[in-house]
């Protein structure tokens, strides 16, 4: 792949956590890949209008709220509405495994818990792209 | 320093007696502190260390050993657990059942949309309803969160800060309510801006309307509510967002500092509301340096306000604070080990001399925390209360060669971080410049790289792991409340008074546009008639405009 990957870091509804997402924004920036970070309290309308204009391959959305079974679907649905189903959605923050299948299969494609390394994050878009970020 | 003479056969020591061992069995790789502070080999007596300058007696100035002459060989401190979530029905229920585990104090989570100041029903509160805490739109929710309880015996802490002045609005009429008048209600609110715009993100309004409404409840409660403790200056969010020690303590006492200078600004006297500023500290796992960073805080904020404020009261120079422990220590994997952790924190709090303390259960780095977690959490605080000996004793590690060193040096580099926001032009003009965001953010990198290459190890995180089933038995919240929330709502807006409800919105929206009226009259009159959160809100939304976060990355 000739084109850089891009990835939008995204915080979708009214969480101020932000740790997580940031250092997972500023880690992928290290490894190489296209980063923005949209900052917090953002709708899923601001955040897929936001990987639309980006052009972006990835959208990484974090969240601590509990909000999760809500928010993240509406993301993938309206990705899809709007014609950019080949964005992946993945998404991380405090999130019982026992939603992880139900997340899956509305098309959020990994879920990175606490304390889940970097190199997992990598390694997942690694394996989507089939190439390095370099 | 220490003194030449011990200094020289420190460095002896060092080559001989020290230097054969380490020829040929190494030190461990890093050696540092929680906050990534080189450790020396030994901590040896400082030289000319003069006890009254430094540490004085508790109950006196500079308060290092703690506020009261007692501390805990009178009272222990209040044990005050953290709760909310659901429906103010389930919350009331949950703080009844922590009253009557012996818990002392009440401490209300409301959940984001309340936060942020917007109703249950409106569209941006979507998924967000009653998930960290309880969902509060109008008075009604507040008499039922607090049906039974005596507003006369418990103090109430709220986790309000953008909001603050309409839900102790709220708090005032449910107790005038119960026949308690305002000036005998105890508690605190956190009303603590600055914070949300470095770390927690709950802030609606800009900075300058915001300083407002927190001079307008300065000064209110110092005539009205004279129990009330109308801040609480936080620095546990800044540590959750990855700070060092030394970053918290100068981050929340710069912060304080520019508290002060507002309500001077505004004409308030220092010494009729500083005693009502109240702290919030993070508890984490390094017991020896969050002990020491307690100390060097109380020294610090004495110093402050009697040199840089003329502060006369003594109370208003003593620095009383809340304690949590961290909730970023806790690991998803293994709970149960967070109990550990948990403990040692609580050990820091007491040995560092803290006010009240909520203790975090095992299971919140994966949802909110069940009845039988929280007991667990409660029961901590009461074995280091009446078992571990720790309170029996005022101040029990001072003397200590290590501790009184760390203390003077986290107190050093503190000042340093004061001195360089003060230079910036205060604690808002290095908000906006991001400076204090992007030093938070730094440490918080520096320390995850840390942990990912493995030279900081996290027990079952990135050494000595299992597999393990998912846990189970978490606690839920149930997804029909937004509707249980919204028909409630619309109850509220059919019974009430109306008219009489526009008449007072618009009295708090002339009131907004006048800088020297205090506004909390206004909103106390327009909650009394079941205006909802989200309208007083919407209302100096209009006038004050919103705060955008300035993305530092």
């Amino acid at each position: 792949m000739n084109k850089k990957i891009r990835i939008v870091i995204a915080k979708p509804g009214l969480d101020g956590h932000d740790r997580g997402a940031k250092y997972i924004a500023r880690a992928l920036k290290d490894a190489g890949y296209e980063v923005i970070y949209t900052g917090i309290r953002q709708t899923p309308e601001s955040i897929v209008a936001t990987a639309i204009q980006e052009d972006v391959d990835f959208v990484g959305l974090s969240l601590l709220s509990g909000a999760h079974n809500e928010l993240f679907p509406r993301v993938v649905d309206l990705l899809n509405s709007q014609n950019a189903g080949d964005i992946v959605v993945f998404g991380g923050g405090v999130i019982p495994e026992e939603d992880l299948a139900f997340l899956k299969e509305r098309g959020i494609e990994a879920i990175f818990r606490p304390g889940a390394p970097i190199s997992e994050v990598i390694s997942f878009i690694e394996s989507k792209t089939g190439s390095t970020a370099a | 320093m220490p003194d030449n003479k011990e200094l020289n056969k420190k460095s002896l020591w060092e080559e001989t007696t020290l230097g054969k061992v380490t020829s040929r069995f190494p030190l461990r790789d890093n050696l540092v502190t929680g906050s990534d502070v080189e450790t020396d080999n030994i901590y040896i007596p400082i030289e000319n260390f003069s006890y009254d300058k430094k540490l004085g007696f508790p109950g006196e100035y500079p308060y290092t050993r703690g506020v009261q002459p007692t501390m805990y060989r009178g009272r222990f401190w209040t044990m005050r657990q953290y709760a909310g979530f659901g429906t103010a029905e389930e919350s009331n229920s949950r703080y009844k059942y922590l009253l009557a585990q012996g818990q002392t104090g009440l401490s209300i989570a409301f959940d984001l949309p309340t936060q942020i100041g917007y109703d249950s029903d409106d569209p941006i509160s979507a998924g967000e309803v009653g998930k960290v805490g309880v969902a509060i739109d109008s008075l009604k929710d507040m008499e039922t969160l607090f049906d039974g309880i005596p507003l006369d015996k418990v103090s109430t802490s709220m986790t309000i800060n953008a909001p603050a002045a309409v839900l102790l609005a709220m708090y005032i009429i449910v107790a005038e309510k119960q026949g308690v008048s305002k000036d005998q209600i105890r508690g605190t609110i956190q009303n603590d801006i600055l914070k949300e715009y470095i770390a927690r993100g709950t802030y609606i309004f800009p900075p300058a309307p915001s300083m407002r409404l927190i001079n307008n409840i300065f000064e209110y409660c110092s005539a009205e509510v004279p129990k009330w403790n109308t801040i609480s200056i936080s620095g546990y969010h800044i540590r959750e967002a990855g700070s060092t020690a030394v970053q918290e303590i100068a981050f929340t006492i710069a912060d304080g500092i520019e508290y002060v200078k507002n309500a001077i600004g505004v004409g308030l006297d220092v010494d009729n509301f500083a005693g009502r500023l109240s702290f919030f500290f993070n508890a984490h796992n390094d017991l020896l340096e969050e002990i020491a960073k307690y100390r060097a805080a109380r020294r610090i904020w004495a110093k402050v306000m009697k040199e840089k404020f003329s502060a006369k009261k003594e109370k208003s120079m003593m620095m009383r604070f809340h304690t949590q422990t961290a909730g970023s220590t806790l690991t998803a994997q293994q709970p149960d080990n967070n109990i550990v952790r948990v403990a040692i924190q609580t050990l820091a709090a007491v040995m560092g001399g803290t006010q009240s303390l909520h203790t975090n259960s095992k299971d919140e780095a994966l949802a909110l925390p069940t009845e039988d977690s929280v007991r667990v959490a409660l029961r901590t605080q009461q074995i280091v209360a009446h078992e571990s000996g720790v309170a029996n004793i005022v101040d029990p590690l001072a003397g200590s060669y290590y501790i009184e060193q760390l203390t003077d040096k986290i107190e050093a580099e503190t000042w340093n971080y004061i001195n360089k926001i003060e230079e910036m032009g205060g604690m808002v003009k290095a908000i906006e410049k991001g400076y204090v965001q992007k030093e938070i953010q730094d440490s918080a990198y520096r320390y995850q790289k840390a942990v990912e290459k493995g030279d900081r190890v996290v027990v079952g995180v990135n050494k000595f792991t299992i597999e393990e089933p998912a846990p189970g038995g978490l606690l839920r919240v149930n997804p029909e409340l937004q509707k249980v929330q919204e028909e409630n709502l619309t109850i509220v807006r059919s019974e009430r008074d109306n008219a009489r409800v526009r008449e007072c919105l618009s009295a708090l929206s002339e009131g907004a546009s006048k800088e020297d009226i205090n506004l909390m009259p206004l909103i106390i009159d327009s909650v009394r008639e079941y205006a909802t959160l989200g309208e007083i809100s919407n209302v100096l939304r209009e006038k004050f405009g919103e705060y955008r976060e300035s993305i530092v990355l």
